[in-house]
Parts: C-alpha cells; sequence; structure tokens
C-alpha cells in the first residue's frame, strides 16, 4: 500500500517572475530570471541540481520540443531534464515529476521550472487549440471552432439552468469573484494586472463567450516560475522556512465528461477527484476547516465558483453563498487568489501550476506583504489543464511542519 | 413502371430582398426585379445543400438499398474530386454502388434525373438517388447576382411504389454560348440577354416541348403543370402562353421568391408540383441550358401515401432575411475579410480523413453491446465506468438522430462568418452526448434542453491546400 507523498519532499527555494505582456522578455530570459531567483532563495548553484522538469504548452510554437531549451538555456550539467505538457497543469506536472524524483530517493535536489511566451504567439487569448492542434489531427476535423472561453462560458450556461439563476443574477455574482481577484493583484507587485474593478464594471465588459465577459476571463501573460526540491529530511540543511509537501493529486479525465451522458458540465470531475485523494494523502478530514489559502485556476470567473464546490469547501450550488459573504477574500475564512490568481497574476501556461505554489510558499513564510493571510498553516493549489469535458486537474497540499 | 419513388426540396434558411443588391449595386446596374433571392450560409456549398435535400428525400427509406447516387451541379466544390461519393459517404449509403456527377450544364438536372431512370430502366439498379444543387456566383452589379438563388432538389428513382412513372422524354443539344465559364473565371461570363432570350430561351425549351409532344402525340391541355425555368418573369409566363398553356398549368417559377437554382430549378418546381399532384397528372419537368430536355411524368396512386416534412409552400413563407448585402458577399468569398489569426486553417491529414471517413463523414460512433451506451467517436473500450468492455462495439450513426441542446454558448473570440459562433454539446435521443457547432441559428435563440437535429455543413475552407473541411453541425429542428 502506498504511502503517498506527505512529508517526504520540501520546497527550499522557489522563483517568479514578473507576469505581463513582456514584450522585450523571451521565453529563456524568463527562464534565467525565474532559475536565479530559486537557486538565490535556495543558497544552491546549479551545479548542485540532479534532476529537472521543464512545464510547457504551446511547444511547437514557443520553446521548442524536448529538454533542451532549459538544459541549454540554464546551463544544467548534463543531467536527467524531461520536458512535460499537460495543457495549463504542465507547471504542476513539472513539480510532481520533481517531487516523485526526490521522494524515490533517484535524487536528493531537483528542478522544476515552467515557462510560457504566450505573447509571442499574436493571439489575443489563447490559440485555437484546433488550429494548433493540441487536441490531435481528428478532434481538429470533429471538434467545434472552440475557444477556451466558449468551453467554460457552457459550464456557466448549464449551472445558471441547474441551480435555476437568472443570467443576470449569475452573472453579478460571477463578477464577486473578480472584483475579489482584481482587488488582491492590486496588492501584488508582480501580478500582469494590478486595478481594482468594480461589479459594475464586469457587468458591463463585453462579451467574449456568452455569459462570460472580458472581466470574467483571466490575463494571457508571459512569464516563468521555479522551485528547488529536496528531501524533506534535508530541507533545514538549507534554510529554517521550508515548505512540505503534504500531498500531490492530478486526475485526467475517463473521457466520460465528454461522452457518457451522466456528466452534469456543472463541475470539473478531475478537480473533484484529484482533491479527494489529496485530502487523502494528507489525512485532511474536513477541508473548509484545516486549509488557510487556495489558489485555484481560475482562469474564469466560473470555474473559480465551481472548484470551491469541486474542492468540497462550498457545498454543491452553494458556492454562491461563500462567495456573497466574503469567505475566500484576503480578511474571510479561506482567502482564494491571494496573489491576484490566474485573474490578475496572469496566466502563462506552463508557469502557472508553479506560480501559484510560489504565491503560497510566500505566504507561508509570512513573506506575501500587503496581501498576508493572517497566520497560515496549510495552502492548496489547484490547475486545470484542458475544457472542463477533456480535463487534468491537480491539486496539491502544502505546509509547515 | 420507372419513376419517382420520394422526392425532396432544401432551400437555405437566408433570405435577400432584391431590394439589398438594388441599394448597394443599383448605381452600377439598376435592375428592378422585385422579391427575394435564398442564400446558402457560410458553411453550405451546393454539396452540403445536395446532402440536405438527399436526407429529406431518402426519409426513412433504408440507405443500403440504394444502389446509386447522380449529382447535378455546376458549382462542385472540387474541380476533380467527386462530390457524388462525398454525398454518398454523408448519407451513409453503400460503397458497391454506382457514382457520379453530372455537371458543366444548366441542363445536368434533367441529365441526371433521366439516367437515373434509365438505369432502373435497364435494371443496371434497383433504384438510384439523384441530387441536383447549386450555388451560382453573381458577379456584383450583374442581371445573375440578382436572379440566382441557391437551393437542391433529390429524388429516389425505382420500379417500386412509384410516386410518378416516367413516360417519355425529349432533349435537344446545342452549343449556345449564352453564358460560360472557363478555368480562369470565377464568375460567369454572359452574351447579350435580348439574344439569348430571342435566340435560345424561347426556341429550345419550345422545341424540347414541342418534339415531345409529336413524339408521344400528347397535346398541352393534357399537361397539368408544366415546369421550365425562368430568365425573366415576364418572358417566364409568356413563353407558356405561346405554347397554348394557361396561366394555371404552369408551375410557379423560383425566380420571385427564392431565385434560379440553377441545375436544381426544374428539379426543385418538380417536387413543388408533386406536392400539390393527384393521381393521374401529367407533369413536364423541363430543363434550360445548351438546348433543352423535357421530361413527362404521370403521377399514380401512391402520391395519396407521400407525407411532405417541408414542401415549396413552407419555403416560400420561411426564410430569415439577411439584410447585409457585405455579409453575402463575405459568405461568398466575393468579399476578403479580416480573419485574424483564428481564421487561419490548419492542414487536415488526408490519410486519416480516409481511415475515419465513416466517424467523420456519416458521423458514425459506436454502441457497446454490453452496456448499449452510444458514443462518439467510436471507441474501442466503453466510455461507461460501470462497464469498460473492450472490443464489444458495433457501428452506431448519430448523424440521424435527433436531440436535445445540454449547453451552448456564443462565442465572440472564434473567428466566424456568422459571427458570433455558437456551439454546444447534443444528448443524443437514444444516448450519447458530443459537442458540435451550432449553425442556422439566431443570436439570442438557444435555450438549453432545445430540440436539435443534425445537419451536414463545410466546417472549413483550406485555401492554401484545396481542402474543404465538411462536418456535421447541429441545428435547432424548425417546428
Amino acid at each position: 500500500m502506498s504511502k503517498g507523498i506527505k512529508d517526504k519532499v520540501a520546497i527550499i527555494g522557489m522563483g517568479c517572475t514578473k507576469f505581463g505582456e513582456l514584450w522585450d522578455k523571451s521565453a529563456e530570459d524568463l527562464m534565467v530570471d525565474a532559475f536565479k531567483e530559486a537557486i538565490k532563495d535556495a543558497g544552491i548553484e546549479a551545479k548542485d541540481i540532479q534532476a529537472a522538469w521543464q512545464g510547457n504548452h504551446y511547444t511547437e510554437v514557443n520553446i521548442g520540443h524536448s529538454a533542451l531549451p532549459s538544459s541549454t538555456t540554464l546551463k544544467l550539467p548534463f543531467i536527467p531534464v524531461t520536458h512535460v505538457e499537460n495543457f495549463c497543469a504542465s507547471g504542476s506536472e513539472a513539480f510532481r515529476g520533481a517531487c516523485y524524483a526526490v521522494a524515490s530517493g533517484a535524487c536528493d535536489i531537483a528542478l522544476a521550472i515552467g515557462v510560457e511566451k504566450l505573447k509571442d504567439l499574436g493571439y489575443a487569448g489563447l490559440p485555437d487549440a484546433r488550429h494548433v492542434m493540441t487536441l490531435g489531427t481528428l478532434y481538429r476535423i470533429i471538434w467545434p471552432n472552440h475557444t477556451g472561453p466558449g468551453a467554460f462560458a457552457m459550464m456557466a450556461t448549464r449551472y445558471f439552468d441547474r441551480y435555476r439563476l437568472d443570467p443576470r443574477e449569475g452573472k453579478r455574482i460571477l463578477a464577486h469573484i473578480s472584483v475579489k481577484s482584481h482587488h488582491n493583484g492590486s496588492l501584488n507587485p508582480k501580478a500582469h494586472l494590478r486595478r481594482e474593478i468594480t461589479v459594475e464594471d464586469v457587468l458591463k465588459a463585453p462579451i467574449v463567450a456568452w455569459p462570460l465577459g472580458l472581466l470574467d476571463s483571466c490575463g494571457v501573460s508571459d512569464g516563468a516560475a521555479a522551485a528547488i526540491i529536496v528531501r524533506a529530511e534535508l530541507a533545514k540543511n538549507f534554510r529554517p522556512d521550508p515548505i512540505y509537501v503534504k500531498a500531490l493529486q492530478i486526475a485526467a479525465d475517463s473521457g466520460e465528461s465528454l461522452m457518457y451522458s451522466q456528466y452534469d458540465y456543472t463541475h470539473v470531475e478531475p478537480t473533484y477527484r484529484a482533491a479527494i485523494k489529496a485530502y487523502e494523502e494528507a489525512s485532511i478530514k474536513n477541508p473548509r476547516e484545516e486549509i488557510s489559502m487556495m489558489e485555484v485556476h481560475d482562469c474564469f470567473s466560473i470555474t473559480e465558483l465551481i472548484t470551491y464546490e469541486d474542492l468540497l469547501i462550498s457545498p454543491r450550488g452553494k458556492a454562491r453563498e461563500d462567495v456573497e459573504s466574503g469567505f475566500f477574500e484576503l480578511g474571510g475564512k479561506i482567502p482564494c487568489q491571494p496573489s491576484g490568481g490566474l485573474k490578475c497574476f496572469g496566466h502563462p501556461i506552463g508557469a502557472t501550476g508553479i506560480r501559484m505554489l510560489y504565491e503560497i510558499y510566500k505566504q507561508l513564510q509570512g513573506k506575501a506583504e500587503a496581501r498576508q493571510v493572517e497566520d497560515p498553516k496549510i495552502g492548496l493549489t489547484h490547475n486545470i489543464g484542458g475544457f472542463p469535458t477533456r480535463a487534468v486537474a491537480s491539486v496539491t497540499l502544502v505546509g509547515l511542519q | 413502371m420507372v419513376g419517382i419513388i420520394s422526392f425532396g426540396i432544401y432551400i437555405p434558411q437566408y433570405r435577400m430582398n432584391r431590394k439589398t443588391i438594388f441599394t448597394a449595386m443599383g448605381w452600377l446596374n439598376p435592375v428592378g426585379v422585385p422579391g427575394e433571392k435564398a442564400i446558402a450560409n457560410s458553411d453550405e456549398d451546393s454539396l452540403t445543400m445536395a446532402v440536405a435535400a438527399g436526407m429529406k428525400c431518402l426519409g426513412p427509406f433504408d440507405q443500403n438499398k440504394v444502389d446509386g447516387l447522380y449529382f447535378a451541379t455546376t458549382t462542385s466544390p472540387y474541380k476533380e474530386r467527386e462530390s457524388a461519393s462525398i454525398i454518398a459517404a454523408a448519407l451513409d449509403l453503400r460503397s458497391s454502388i454506382r457514382t457520379s456527377d453530372f455537371t458543366n450544364s444548366l441542363k445536368a438536372g434533367t441529365g441526371a434525373l433521366l439516367s437515373s431512370c434509365e438505369s432502373v430502366q435497364s435494371k443496371g439498379a434497383r433504384n438510384a438517388l439523384i441530387c441536383a444543387s447549386d450555388c451560382r456566383l453573381g458577379k456584383p452589379g450583374s442581371a445573375q447576382e440578382y436572379a440566382f438563388g441557391d437551393g437542391a432538389a433529390a429524388f429516389l428513382i425505382g420500379s417500386e411504389e412509384v410516386v410518378a412513372s416516367l413516360e417519355g422524354f425529349f432533349s435537344v443539344s446545342y452549343d449556345f454560348p449564352d453564358h460560360w465559364r472557363s478555368e480562369f473565371d470565377k464568375f460567369d461570363r454572359t452574351s447579350e440577354e435580348r439574344w439569348i432570350r430571342d435566340e435560345g430561351y424561347n426556341q429550345f425549351i419550345p422545341e424540347a416541348i414541342l418534339g415531345l409532344f409529336k413524339k408521344y402525340g400528347l397535346e398541352s391541355k393534357a399537361v397539368s403543370k408544366l415546369i421550365y425555368p425562368c430568365i425573366h418573369p415576364r418572358e417566364h409566363s409568356q413563353l407558356g402562353k405561346r405554347l397554348g398553356f394557361k396561366p394555371e398549368q404552369i408551375q410557379e417559377p423560383l425566380y420571385p421568391k427564392i431565385g434560379e437554382c440553377g441545375t436544381a430549378t426544374s428539379l426543385m418546381m418538380l417536387a413543388a408540383a408533386l406536392e400539390e399532384a393527384k393521381p393521374g397528372d401529367h407533369l413536364l419537368a423541363v430543363s434550360y441550358g445548351n438546348g433543352s430536355e423535357a421530361l413527362w411524368f404521370t403521377v399514380t396512386e401512391e402520391i395519396k401515401t407521400k407525407s411532405i416534412e417541408t414542401g415549396i409552400k413552407e419555403y416560400f413563407k420561411s426564410g430569415r432575411e439577411l439584410t447585409s448585402y457585405e455579409k453575402y458577399l463575405a459568405f461568398r468569398g466575393i468579399l476578403p475579410v479580416e480573419t485574424g489569426l483564428r481564421g487561419e486553417v490548419g492542414p487536415t491529414q488526408l490519410v486519416q480523413a480516409w481511415r475515419e471517413r465513416k466517424a467523420i463523414l456519416a458521423l458514425y460512433g459506436s454502441k457497446c453491446n454490453r452496456c448499449g451506451t452510444p458514443q462518439y467517436p467510436p471507441q474501442r473500450i466503453c466510455v461507461n465506468p460501470n462497464c469498460s468492455a473492450i472490443d464489444e462495439m458495433e457501428p452506431y450513426r448519430f448523424s440521424n438522430k435527433k436531440g436535445k441542446l445540454f449547453s451552448f454558448t456564443e462565442d465572440h473570440l472564434a473567428f466566424s462568418l456568422s459571427a458570433p459562433q455558437m456551439y454546444g454539446l447534443i444528448d443524443f435521443e437514444g444516448g450519447g452526448r458530443f459537442n458540435f457547432d451550432i449553425t442556422d441559428c439566431e443570436s439570442g435563440s438557444l435555450k438549453v434542453g432545445m430540440p436539435m437535429k443534425m445537419t451536414f455543413r463545410r466546417k472549413y475552407v483550406d485555401e492554401a491546400r484545396g481542402i474543404y473541411g465538411y462536418f456535421w453541425k447541429i441545428m435547432p429542428v424548425r417546428e
């Protein structure tokens, strides 16, 4: 019987670039910036790293295939480097690879780095999955003329229908989620979008994919983030306040959500499955009481709303009550997106999973400045790749020992 | 007895008032023609309209019993690649059949109809489906732009349960250059209108009709409906009158409400006449183009058993007005529009498209023999988590299933010539779910749970590689 990852590995250093439309920075620049901060934070050098994982999504039209983009840029010393891709969860996948390698005992120090240079691709929003063939060549023919916002908009359509929410009322609830993230983002110097907004701003914003508007959608950004992982028992040799991994779960859809008509399209099944396993792995009995803060995958406001339910924080159909009571705001019971989230910190696909950890890591160490959550113990990150009907989802729990 | 077993008309939803064309182009060519013309949607062409007419014509008829498919058009998407075989695949016909494209002349429609009757008469086939469809481009500012409409008709020809038997025909053939289009031309070139009227239209149609009368000893008073195309509403009525036909004997032309639909015109009018026909009626379907062809049908008692799904009268009444002339030009590729990167098209893997042709063109998924779950695209391992049977599937066709809209969006980010791009998931009756583009649907009209059906459409055009990507979309069921 496996015992899981709990307390086997720790993060001893992290780096994260500012996210944004970084027209004058290359993907290589961003990797170096994140890496430089991470090794400095850990107090190590490149030669100390024994294995590395690199997460990136738009590989063909961005950094190129294989491990070489990071190994050659970072001058990693002829070590095993693995390129991983799992849609928007590619960063979490890189982190999982590094953690598993260290936990297995195959190495003592591993690097996880995620990078994406979306703004080189020439699109407002993400490139069409069908066009750049990230769904494969058959789906290029049989898949609708689909964008990310549209895929998640269909979840809002269902959610409003299922819980009998008038679309105007539904949009108003969702607007609170964006307003909260913009407030947090305004406090974060590395965030892409740093402007406070109002509910009225969200409701007035142009529709991107009905019922979702521009301010229901996250930033499309460039950025990189990196983490240095060591065996837990070595962690204190590097720093007094390492952060320990309590759970690390990724669930990939079996195809049911798309092809089997039992799926309700008001949740993301892989999130729910990964959450159950993560809580079990971390021995968390009551997540609503035990989790101090969360960074979740708010690619769109509706995604954050249903994630509260998928993570068993809010009961099904009741997330609106927690939204309206301020439960997820910075001063609330479980602050969500203290960084500003994908919404405002930004969303460079391959970097996002590690960027979420960066925020939780800084919060647990008490270094989050104006947006510091009070006395956090356990932080959760949640990262989705793909669409609600065809998704991978990761749930990671980390804490101070 | 050989003749028509079944028939179907398809006319696209959009109508353009000719005043809209006049407003845009009247400064150049002030043609004062009243009425409307039917316009194919941005994802339709002669091939997809043929599939729509073919589906209506076949109805519940077992498609495995169809022995041939003949397609008539002057507007094939491909110059070389048979449209008939794409249509046959979309209609899920067997591969052991004859297919052929009849093209390059407006009389190709009656030509295909006659050839299919002859195939059955000679016992080369038990039956054959013919589809005639056209989506002709009128050059902006031309008389053709006012006249042309888009539409299709399909007939199932056989020797059993015939509703109208072919009694005879008469053909005349001339190399009459009233209009032509070479490989260098996007639009038809035309000769002088008065010459066409006097030396072509008013000569060949009478020659075919009188030739048929003489051949079979038939007289105009015996004819219940005379069907022939229209080059101008006034000329149309006068031609019949000169031949001794009363106005009530002349089938209402398509020109005023739909426009002239090329090779499909006479066939659509024949189908329209059959919708109203009584046993014993004699129908004369005449085409015009490089000569003329007259086909004589006699309606049988079987006509009483036919129910019409959407008849010409509904098409005359229905339709959604397209008020933007510029949008029409963009639909037809006449006006280049900014598509952005999202309008760019990646390559199609033709090897894969061939291998998966049943799934793509005929919309076959699979159905689990153990648990009965239908699924799309076809799977080898059952998607039902409580079943997971491996290799216990049978092919399962979705294209003929209706369903309910499970969810949807209107996407303003995706590029579409019919923006906003609508798409959604359909729950098929009998099980199965997948997501498709939604077409022929007004913004703001979608509701969760509304009834939907499948329609075969042109999903993309890859101009760089000369590929048309055809696939199925969903559309609201118009009750």
